[in-house]
């Protein structure tokens, strides 16, 4: 054993010190060169102040706006030291319901919200839980039952609103991978430029 | 299930057979020492070292630098985590970890499980992620890369004790695999959308007025080895499907893609160093088969949803929603699950705790099935080398014949070492979970009332032990018993499966190679690979059948009949 603790404390430093810190910093410098947008957070700013990031959901709760996924991520509770509460859209904690297909809680969750939307059917992700609590997008069926909601609290004709929505759908990626969506910041962010 | 769903799984899955068959014969030249563009820096790795990279090492020799290696690494990870409160790149000022945690964390990525206890961007400094994590996630999948190589050389040697060095091939797989395939990687990730920087968590105001904290970090870079080298411990909590580690679907298509290239590729590199690419083949087909097969329940059962959900009045052409990303589709969650699963990936792009019953027990068993589908960079294929010679020996022994594997005689020592490893498995897992249903300080962990309450214990020895490291989120993991065993599995799960499979690897290296015959068994056909595929199911899956029954089977039937926790 003890002829192998040279090489292999030679070959653990050696790798954490191109591995773990020579490669990261210099990769991070070519990324901030190539890609700085994304590689710092695709932050979107509006006169000067970062307002959020286009990846990041947020909870949206004003009748003006549209409204995202339900988000199950929770905070640290001020009140009772060790146990958390809800905190809908908390960047700082992604977290998932992690509920169960048979959980009873979950269904009484499910049963509240669906209650709550008034129409049926409901589009699954109008009452469900992201992974990562924040999920930034809607299924433009779900952004289209918003419409007539957002657009008599903004005294707007629906007709712009809807158009707004279409222009704001996102087709699949190349024509094939993943779902058609809308991204709910940079839509209401466009709906407060609305004149 | 939709047609355009299963182009999206056809296309990624050809990409990755297409990218595997150079990237395998690459692999075969690289274990030669043929490929050596990064010669300076290799020359200083063997100079700091004072080792001869010429220098053949026997099964014993190469086993235990694999074990000081590790054991070396695993003390400097777990130092760096204890005291990253008094270090730099610290910008949210986090502290040590407690040592139950650090000790979970340091085995769980020196063994290539990356299971985790913590949350990302609610506990790890920007240090411990670079110079702890990044650096584990390339030495252990350089680890696995090398011990497959080994046990490779020993099919195609005859009469030697030699199996290559151990040293010599991690620096290599590194410098010339992991390496130049993470910067390519990582550098599309971060045009698609991950952060790359040091700077701290950003501070947004939101239209309506609300603090939003950003989290940002070096995510990239460590996320491309965290798919290559089949690792899975993500930046974020919530892994792959936070919007930052997995921004699009298209990153996820090519996390995908990234966590099945080395294993499948590494299978022909099996058959380009024992002279025959059809022996290859034969074992990455039955690993594709199953990947495929595993795609698809997921696939169905998601897509199909949950009933009692569905009932409520919720419209089911999304499929069962909770716990998912919109931006993904079911298609993508589907190919991502089985393949991180039977990859020994345990990255996930989607909630498994959340899955429908069936569509959770197909992650459950591909993990419980060995590992081997294609398993871990390295890990999977000598995993797979192990069933392939238990099938031969059943084979032997369905016609009265000495088995043989590429010329090898198979024989006692080499069957029972081989049952040896592939006991592991069941032992642990089921010994653990075992324990762990009776003991208060563990049940305590486990949130689900019902059936999917042992399922949820059983993923996360099941994770464990197959060096996986996804879960059933829910379990509360960062509990001292439930760091101290699941890191005691892990280890077992990695290192009293590696030892016996070097010591079949020795044994066979010494035998001679003999010549094939008309009336040897050939191992590159369908016949073959139909037989691996049955002793695979049955060997690796067969002990575990009550367990499920009482999982996620008896929660199916509770669905099933409205019955809820």
């Amino acid at each position: 054993m003890n002829a192998n603790m040279r090489p292999a404390l030679a070959v653990v430093g050696l790798s954490t010190l191109l591995c773990g810190l020579a490669l990261p910093l210099g990769f991070t410098g070519v990324a901030q060169l190539a890609f700085p947008a994304q590689a710092n957070g695709s932050l979107v700013e509006r006169e000067g102040t970062v307002i959020g990031s286009s990846l990041i959901g947020q909870g949206f709760t004003s009748e003006r706006y549209f409204h995202p996924r339900p988000s199950a991520t929770t905070e640290a509770d001020s009140e009772k030291p060790g146990s958390t509460r809800a905190a809908p859209y908390n960047a700082a904690a992604s977290a998932g319901s992690q509920a169960a297909p048979t959980s009873a809680a979950l269904l009484q969750t499910l049963k509240e919200r669906v209650a709550a939307e008034g129409r049926w059917p409901v589009p699954a992700d109008a009452v469900t839980a992201s992974a990562s609590g924040l999920d930034p997008h809607v299924s433009p069926e779900n952004a289209a039952r918003q419409v007539e909601r957002v657009a008599a609290a903004r005294g707007l004709a629906s007709e712009r609103v809807r158009a707004l929505v279409a222009r704001h759908t996102e087709g699949r990626e190349w024509g094939l991978f993943g779902e058609p969506r809308v991204n709910v910041l940079r839509l209401n962010l466009a709906l407060d430029g609305l004149r | 299930m939709t047609l355009i769903g299963w182009a999206q799984i056809a296309l990624v899955l050809a990409c990755v057979v297409a990218a595997a068959i150079p990237l395998g014969r690459y692999m075969a030249a690289v274990a030669a020492g043929h490929v050596t563009f990064l010669a300076p820096v290799e020359r200083a790795f063997y100079a700091a070292a004072g080792i001869d990279p010429r220098q053949g090492q026997g099964w014993r020799g190469y086993t235990l630098a694999m074990l000081a290696t590790n054991a070396a690494g695993f003390l400097l990870l777990y130092a760096l985590l204890r005291g990253q409160g008094g270090l730099p790149l610290n910008p949210q000022g986090f502290d040590g970890l407690t040592p139950w945690l650090a000790f979970n964390t340091a085995v769980s990525f020196v063994t290539n499980t990356n299971w985790q206890a913590y949350g990302g961007e609610a506990a790890l400094s920007y240090l411990s992620q670079m110079a702890g994590l990044t650096v584990q996630n390339f030495l252990s999948a350089a680890t696995g890369m090398a011990l497959a190589l080994a046990v490779s050389r020993a099919f195609a040697r005859g009469g030697v004790k030699d199996l290559g060095n151990f040293w010599a091939d991690l620096v290599r797989v590194t410098l010339y695999v992991l390496i130049p395939l993470s910067l390519l990687v990582g550098l599309a990730f971060v045009a698609m959308g991950m952060p790359q920087t040091l700077a701290p968590y950003a501070e947004a105001t939101t239209l309506e007025g609300v603090r939003q904290v950003v989290p940002l970090g070096p995510a990239a870079f460590q996320i491309a080895i965290k798919h290559l080298g089949t690792n899975g411990g993500g930046f974020f909590n919530v892994n792959a499907a936070h919007p930052f580690e997995g921004p699009t679907a298209l990153a996820t298509a090519l996390q995908i893609w990234s966590q099945q290239v080395i294993p499948f590729g590494l299978a022909l590199t099996f058959g380009a160093i024992v002279g025959d690419i059809r022996q290859g083949r034969a074992l990455l087909l039955v690993m594709l088969a199953y990947v495929l097969a595993g795609t698809w329940a997921v696939y169905a059962s998601e897509t199909g949803g949950n009933p009692l959900h569905l009932a409520l009045g919720i419209d089911a052409v999304q499929g069962n929603m909770e716990g998912k990303e919109l931006r993904f589709g079911q298609a993508l969650v589907a190919l991502f699950t089985a393949t991180t699963t039977g990859a020994s990936c345990g990255a996930v792009n989607a909630m498994f705790d959340s899955f429908t019953p069936l569509g959770g027990l197909v992650p459950l068993f591909l993990i419980q099935l060995g590992e081997v589908l294609p398993g871990g960079v390295g890990s999977g294929l000598y995993g797979m080398l192990v069933f392939a010679l238990l099938a031969v020996f059943v084979a032997g022994l369905m016609v009265g014949r000495t088995p043989e594997y590429l010329g090898k005689k198979v024989q006692a020592r080499e069957v029972k070492l081989a049952m040896l490893a592939v006991l592991v498995l069941p032992a642990v897992i089921l010994g653990f979970t075992a324990v762990a249903l009776v003991l208060p300080a563990a049940v305590a962990s486990i949130p689900a009332a019902g059936p999917h309450g042992l399922s949820e214990m059983l993923y996360a020895y099941s994770s464990a032990a197959g060096n996986n490291g996804s879960a059933f989120g829910g379990v509360t993991a960062d509990t001292p018993w439930m760091n101290v065993t699941l890191g005691i599995a892990m280890m077992l799960g990695r290192f009293a499966y590696a030892v016996p499979v070097m010591a079949i690897a020795g044994s066979l290296a010494a035998k001679p190679r003999a010549v094939g015959s008309a009336g040897s068994f050939p191992t590159h056909g369908p016949l073959f690979a139909g037989l691996l595929a049955g002793v695979i199911l049955i060997l690796g899956g067969l002990q575990f059948m009550p367990a499920l029954a009482l999982g996620p089977l008896a929660e199916h039937v509770s669905l099933l009949a409205g019955k809820t926790f």
